[in-house]
């Protein structure tokens, strides 16, 4: 193998280009990015970096030390097309990067209200729209939130600690009840009802008002909640469509196999736009997860090299996080809707807690701390060694 | 110097956290003790509430790892290493001696995380 394109140049990208150098691929690289920027991390666009306590230079994901990839960086550059035959990625601006394997790390796009938007509506994904909304997010300015997962609640919690007026709208009962579960969602109703932001739960949004920009948000019960800014957060979609016709499988994002192995010889797929076979649910899961960006393009490496790669069991356990209103929220397993909640260690009260998600047979598949990393830590890696049990 | 606490308060493959200048977190691994800077360098986390295996610890937010011995990363998502600090145990009592004093991050009681 002498070339290798890596379409993406985000997290899973860039990690999947350290992964190559890691396990001895000495070939040439060639990594895509539709975005100008050098990589960067994301979670902190909806908190540290909205908050304004971290800079752009906080979010840069290479080191001095990434020089020595060698990789040639096509950014600002979008690719069009997969020609698997010929392993050959096409550009917009035409050109042709032949490679003998490829790895796709396309990620995902935040999913818009359908038409245009009036100023002052945005989305949070991308660096330039943290940038944008940031601009917008001033002290005593109303904001609407639509959307009530993990982007909806971090831009609640950071907008009310700069001092906005908050508006939070949820379709579900309350945030994060897809994630999470209504029981710990009522948990984060209660972290949002306490710093003053208002939620409006089992609605959705009729339309925006306003002409050259947003004054109000319309929602399906009628009423009108007056906006200065308004962040729609109703989730990602898996940027997959250039690779219609590539012959690829795709199914929400690109099919794989556990090791990130796509329906294509010599075609990986990893991070956000890979559905892939999950060995802890035994199903699969297109995961949004930062720690999957970073866990599974090492394993993708390996079966593109030919090596094989056993990862430590509690990465097998998804796992996510979440920082709301100065607390830590972790979550790791995988929760299905006829799950049990059990508090384990503390209290909800308190907002200091260790909750299990016990199954029908009652055996724990997921658990979720709130400022308990140490007994969390513990609990994961629990989950993971159960995994090894049953396999 | 920082006074920690009795040797027997730290349970093998555990580790507490002190204040210094900046936290810092006192591991006790296999009869050995070591101090590093407790706050990780990569994002807001204790590693004090992190996962020892060997002489590292990994931390509990994002598994980045540090050698206890030297504060260096293992690799990404950190890049930068975590101070060590010299332990010295005296009657049973650990005391640990900052190796240099830093300014806070943060200003204490501010609180990194506070609109995390």
């Amino acid at each position: 193998m002498r070339a290798v394109t890596v379409v993406g140049g985000s997290l899973a990208g860039l990690t999947a280009t350290r992964a190559l150098r890691d396990q001895g691929f000495d070939g040439r690289i060639v990594v895509v990015g539709d975005e100008l920027h050098t990589p960067y991390d994301r979670p902190p666009l909806s908190k540290e970096f909205l908050a304004g306590t971290q800079s752009v230079d906080d979010l840069a994901l290479t080191t001095p030390e990434d020089t020595e990839l060698a990789a040639e960086w096509r950014l600002g550059r979008r690719a069009t097309a997969l020609d698997a035959a010929e392993r050959t990625v096409v550009l917009d601006d035409g050109e042709r990067i032949v490679a003998d394997a490829v790895v796709l790390a396309t990620g995902a796009r935040a999913r818009p209200l359908p038409g245009p938007m009036p100023a002052g509506v945005h989305v949070l994904r991308t660096l330039d729209d943290a940038v944008a909304l940031r601009a917008d997010l001033v002290p005593g300015a109303r904001l609407v939130v639509v959307g009530a997962g993990f982007i909806g609640s971090e831009v609640a919690s950071t907008a009310a600690g700069l001092g906005l007026d908050v508006d939070f709208v949820a379709n579900g009962a309350v945030p994060l009840e897809r994630a999470l579960g209504a029981d710990v969602g009522r948990f984060c109703a209660g972290l949002h009802a306490a710093a003053g932001v208002r939620l409006h739960t089992g609605c959705g949004v009729a339309g925006v008002v306003g002409s050259d920009r947003v004054t109000a948000v319309r929602l399906t019960d009628g009423r009108e909640l007056p906006a200065d800014v308004v962040v729609v957060g109703i989730g990602a979609l898996p940027n997959v469509e250039w690779l219609a016709g590539s012959g690829l499988a795709l199914d929400d994002g690109v099919v794989t196999d556990s090791a990130g192995a796509t329906s294509l010889p010599s075609v990986v797929a990893v991070g956000d736009c890979a559905n892939s076979h999950r060995s802890y649910t035994g199903g699969m899961l297109r995961l949004e997860h930062w720690t999957n960006a970073v866990q599974q393009p090492v394993g993708a490496v390996a079966a593109l090299l030919g090596r094989v790669h056993t990862p430590a069991p509690h990465h097998e356990v998804p796992y996510f996080w979440s920082d709301q209103y100065g607390h830590r929220v972790q979550f790791a397993g995988h929760r299905t809707p006829d799950c049990q909640v059990e508090i384990v260690e503390g209290d909800p009260a308190a907002a200091d807690f260790l909750a299990l998600y016990l199954d029908p047979s009652g055996s724990p598949v997921a658990v979720l701390g709130v400022d308990r990393a140490r007994s969390f830590g513990r609990m994961r890696r629990r989950l993971g060694d159960r995994l090894t049990v049953a396999t | 110097m920082i006074y920690v606490g009795a040797v027997s308060d730290i349970p093998d493959g555990e580790a507490v956290k002190v204040q210094g200048s900046v936290p810092i977190a006192v591991f006790h691994v296999e009869g050995r003790l070591y101090a590093i800077d407790d706050t990780c360098t990569h994002q807001d986390a204790s590693l004090a509430d992190g996962w020892v295996e060997g002489c590292a610890v990994e931390c509990p937010l994002h598994a980045a790892c540090f050698d206890l011995r030297t504060g260096l990363p293992s690799g990404p998502p950190a890049k930068k290493a975590v101070r060590t600090h010299a332990v010295v145990v005296s009657d049973g009592e650990i005391w640990v001696e900052e190796s240099v004093a830093v300014e806070p991050r943060f200003p204490v009681g501010a609180g990194a995380s506070e609109h995390a």
